[in-house]
């Protein structure tokens, strides 16, 4: 990747702060960093395309302990779940020999699993070593007639964010407005209901979260064109610019697709999130809002209405367990802060909120719901972040999975909202799972033993 | 003697091999407050870190350079010497294992200079110790790595001295990266049934078993063996060395300090036992304790009792060298047949293996050769249960990751008692999908009450 490249991806012209200093871009500190790579992000971000054949250009460092550790789930298509990688040797590295190889990989892959689309992810070694990837994608689907699409990774290039950056650009080059969508089935077409085309961008059907959604978009009319990505399917990204009005789910990370659709295409659209009943309930307005469609906006209240009651009275019997709780969440970009406002809607007290990938607007946000008493906590160190949970007098920590050892080791009680988790929180079903699972954690017998000494260390202290 | 055959695809599908990076850092994962540094970009330690993090269900303690695309080109000496700095003010370790990636070995890092440029710039760091590994990623795999981590803390750690024995009790365990925390212990407590002390490098078994400390939260290994303790080796009365990936490792630790050796390819099946239970009554100079001797008798009624199901049992296995051989060398002592063994990662010594063939290979490569070969049982790490659930046979969880359970650290395979259990696990496996015989219906109950029964649903459990 050229350097104005590269710093084109971190141009976001539709973030309030771009003129000031990128946070998602703060230089890693040797010796003391957290957190993926360029590389890690891109594929994370496509992964769930479930018909492509994900392939990892590298040595075994980059796949080998990776593969299939996503918790995204897909309805049908299993080929993403597959592991793929050119396993570069040394003599490949000395020989020069990484292109032809990979020239071969992908042919392996197609005749071996017939994928809708190859996606190369090229890693460091190889951009190190000079191999052009781009060339032999190029060269690989004039020859097999099978879309290869290089999206150009290598872990060196940034962090995680900045990688989800680069595979929404590899998208924007070389997949999206491919193809036409198919019009409307008859099947679905109801008197009263029009049908509107929209997109979901950063939604990535963890633990299958995404379905306990998805039949509500049915019922007010909206066709997903795609679910860029969870469930996805590449003939569904092919189509995307066609969509009435995007959503953009995971915050900055991918409001690049949504922005260049929007000058592209004239794609309005608008940011929200699935965590929580508030945030649910705002997201289903939005499309109302944005589609301008003011019988929408009638069944789309009524909806909210009878999914909202229904909520509340799943989790009246839990709120003596969660009100006054007080929470730490510790979670990257839009969930931040549709965590903080999912939280308190339970009733509990959000006594501060990590920020290590969220953008400046991300933090404009969670300075709305937390008020300026709200802390922010920038610093990813797992030493600082058990420091500050009991400065604050946490009663639980919110957080990504690689903070659930350290907390759990600390004797701190942990929800685990990372993307490889298996259980789903989305939508107003996913609300009521997370109230269980709250209450479930912060009233579990097994804190007291932890925290207990056995009777002859007492008597000895 | 086997032949071994490279599976020659350009696209490794599923793969089977761990990096040399994960397991060098494994192996300074088994030494106490020490802190495995990884030379490459930020995401190889991120995965790293993750893949331990689900397998042991530990915090782990591991670091990166961080190397940036600036510094990928024009050289990160300097990401070397301000992490090394870092990690020493912030976590004050006693070790730092600095291990290559292949990124840093493409570039030409060079690891000693780099090494020697910060000793000269913190002399207030100097006691701490720093091992360097080179470790590419483009070649071997987990079990080598750990292997060339532990010959390099034999070579930094341990002082080239003979001397004479000044611990008769202190025997020495190299222990490889196909033993448990479980495992370690096991083989912990078999010595000490003689009377022996062990040290055991790496010793995993005491930092990554899983236990909570008074403590809390370390950002450092919770256990393992101390530095004054690898230090002292040279004073113990012999070494046991388990596992042939360690066979330099042990050279070197031979070489340096004259203590004699005793080489062990691996501790499960009744035959691995007795030979290192031999060995410990020798060097020990006592009789074999009767405790351990009704764990032997356990073992084989556990071996006659299973024989039934493990009898003629078509088993399919892949994993690196050293637990490929345990398998090899323990399953057909119990009855079964190895149809399919896969490698991940090309030696030499893979030829040594009591089988046909070692397919050097993925784990597509496995799911080739046991449907070919119908294998009744397959033996893989967790990503195993996918091929498993298209072949329609059960999966015995081993190797690297097992993080689809709880727990997978805790199972012990080794001595007497894992050995039995590994037996009860198979034939519980095979047993669970023995088909019973389908009904059969005859022609002539058409039009009879007994052709409506046809409707009745099978009866729960039974597979059909």
């Amino acid at each position: 990747m050229r350097p104005d490249e590269a710093s084109a991806l971190r141009d976001e012209p539709n973030c309030s702060h771009n003129a000031g200093p990128k946070s998602g871009c703060a230089k890693p500190q040797p010796g003391a960093t957290q957190g993926g790579c360029a590389f890690d992000g891109a594929r994370n971000a496509l992964l769930p395309i479930a018909d492509v054949a994900h392939i990892v250009h590298g040595p075994i460092g980059c796949a080998g302990t990776s593969w299939d550790g996503r918790g995204s789930r897909s309805s049908g298509a299993t080929l993403y779940r597959v592991g793929m990688t050119t396993d570069l040797s040394d003599m490949d590295v000395i020989m020069g020999r990484g292109e032809k190889r990979l020239f071969h990989a992908i042919r392996q892959a197609i005749d071996t699993y017939r994928p809708a689309a190859v996606f190369v992810y090229a890693t460091c070694v190889p951009a190190l070593h000079g191999d052009d990837y781009v060339a032999v994608a190029k060269a690989a689907q004039a020859r097999w007639g099978v879309p290869v699409v290089p999206v150009d990774c290598a872990g060196f290039l940034g962090n995680k964010n900045f990688g989800n950056r680069i595979a929404g650009d590899a998208m924007l080059r070389h997949v999206i407005g491919t193809r036409e969508p198919e019009p409307v089935p008859p099947g679905a077409i109801r008197p009263g209901i029009t049908a509107h085309d929209v997109n979901l961008i950063g939604e990535w059907n963890i633990g299958g979260e995404f379905w306990s959604v998805a039949p509500l978009f049915d019922e007010l009319g909206l066709r997903i064109l795609c679910s860029f990505t969870g469930d996805a399917r590449f003939r569904e990204v092919q189509t995307m610019h066609r969509a009435e009005a995007n959503m953009v789910v995971c915050s900055k990370a991918m409001i690049r697709v949504a922005r260049t659709l929007r000058d592209r295409f004239g794609t309005p659209f608008f940011e929200g999130g699935f965590y929580g009943v508030a945030a649910t309930s705002a997201a289903l307005r939005g499309f109302a809002t944005v589609l301008g469609d003011p019988v929408l906006a009638q069944r789309t209240e009524a909806l909210i209405a009878r999914e909202e009651a229904a909520v509340q009275e799943a989790i009246q019997p839990l709120r003596p367990k969660l009100e006054g709780k007080r929470v730490l969440i510790f979670a990257g970009g839009h969930k931040s802060w549709s965590l903080v406002s999912a939280m308190q809607h339970l009733g509990m007290n959000v006594v501060a909120t990590g920020t290590e990938k969220s953008t400046e607007e991300d933090k404009a946000r969670i300075r709305e719901l937390m008020g300026p008493a709200g802390l922010m906590i920038q610093d990813n160190d797992q030493t600082a972040l058990l420091r500050s949970f009991h400065e604050h007098r946490a009663d639980i920590l919110i957080a990504g999975d690689r903070y659930i050892y350290p907390a759990l080791k600390a004797r701190v009680p942990f929800l685990d909202v990372d993307h490889v988790r298996s259980v789903g929180y989305a939508g107003y079903a996913g609300a009521i799972e997370l109230a269980n699972n709250l209450a479930v954690t912060l009233h579990s017998p097994v804190w007291h033993h932890a925290r207990t000494a056995p009777r002859w260390a007492r008597q000895a202290a | 003697m086997a032949e071994i055959v490279s599976s020659e695809k350009p696209l490794a599908v599923n793969p089977l091999k761990i990096s040399q990076p994960v397991g060098a850092s494994l192996a300074f994962l088994g030494l106490a407050q020490a802190m495995p540094l990884e030379h490459g970009a930020r995401g190889c330690t991120s995965f790293n870190k993750l893949f331990f993090m689900r397998h042991f269900q530990e915090p782990i303690a591991l670091q990166t350079t961080a190397m940036d695309q600036i510094a990928a080109v024009i050289g990160a000496d300097g990401n070397v010497v301000d992490a090394l700095r870092t990690i020493a003010e912030k976590n004050a370790p006693e070790v730092i294992g600095l291990i290559t990636t292949a990124l840093a070995e493409t570039q030409g890092a060079d690891i000693p200079r780099t090494v020697k440029a910060f000793r000269e710039r913190h002399p207030e760091h100097d006691g701490i110790a720093i091992v360097p590994v080179s470790a590419s990623d483009t070649l071997g795999c987990l079990e080598t790595g750990f292997a060339a981590a532990v010959e390099a803390i034999i070579a930094a750690l341990v002082p080239a001295s003979v001397t004479a024995v000044r611990r008769p009790r202190q025997v020495n365990v190299l222990a490889s990266s196909m033993l448990s925390p479980a495992d370690i212990e096991a083989i912990r407590e078999w010595m000490e049934a003689f009377g022996l002390q062990a040290v055991v490098l790496p010793d995993i078994g005491d930092s990554l078993d899983g236990h909570m400390i008074e403590s809390g939260f370390s950002t450092l290994t919770y256990g393992g063996t101390p530095r004054a303790a690898i230090a002292a080796m040279g004073e113990s009365i012999a070494t046991l060395v388990i596992g042939n990936s360690l066979a330099r490792a042990a050279n070197l630790l031979r070489d340096r300090t004259g203590v004699p050796d005793h080489r062990f390819a691996s501790l499960a099946g009744v035959e691995a036992c007795d030979a290192f239970t031999q060995t410990l009554s020798d060097i020990a100079r006592r009789p074999v304790p009767a405790r351990l001797e009704r764990h032997r008798a356990q073992l084989i009624d556990a071996m006659v009792d299973c024989h039934f199901q493990i009898g003629a049992a078509r088993i399919a296995i892949a994993a690196d060298a050293d637990l490929l051989e345990a398998f090899l060398r323990f399953l057909p002592g119990a009855g079964a047949q190895v149809v399919a063994a896969v490698a991940s990662a090309r030696a030499r010594r893979l030829a040594e293996l009591p089988v046909e063939r070692v397919v050097v290979g993925d784990l597509e490569d496995l799911e080739t050769l046991a449907r070919v070969a119908r294998a009744d049982l397959l033996i893989a790490n967790s990503h195993g249960t996918e091929i498993t659930a298209r072949l329609g046979i059960p999966l015995l969880r081993a190797g690297f990751p097992l993080s689809d359970v709880y727990g997978g650290h805790a199972r012990c395979q080794v001595g007497y008692r894992g050995s039995r259990q590994v037996l009860f696990d198979i034939a519980n496996l095979l047993a669970a999908r023995q088909r019973a015989v389908p009904p059969y219906r005859s022609l002539y109950w058409q039009g009879t009450p007994r052709e409506q029964e046809a409707a009745a649903a099978a009866p729960a459990g039974l597979v059909t």
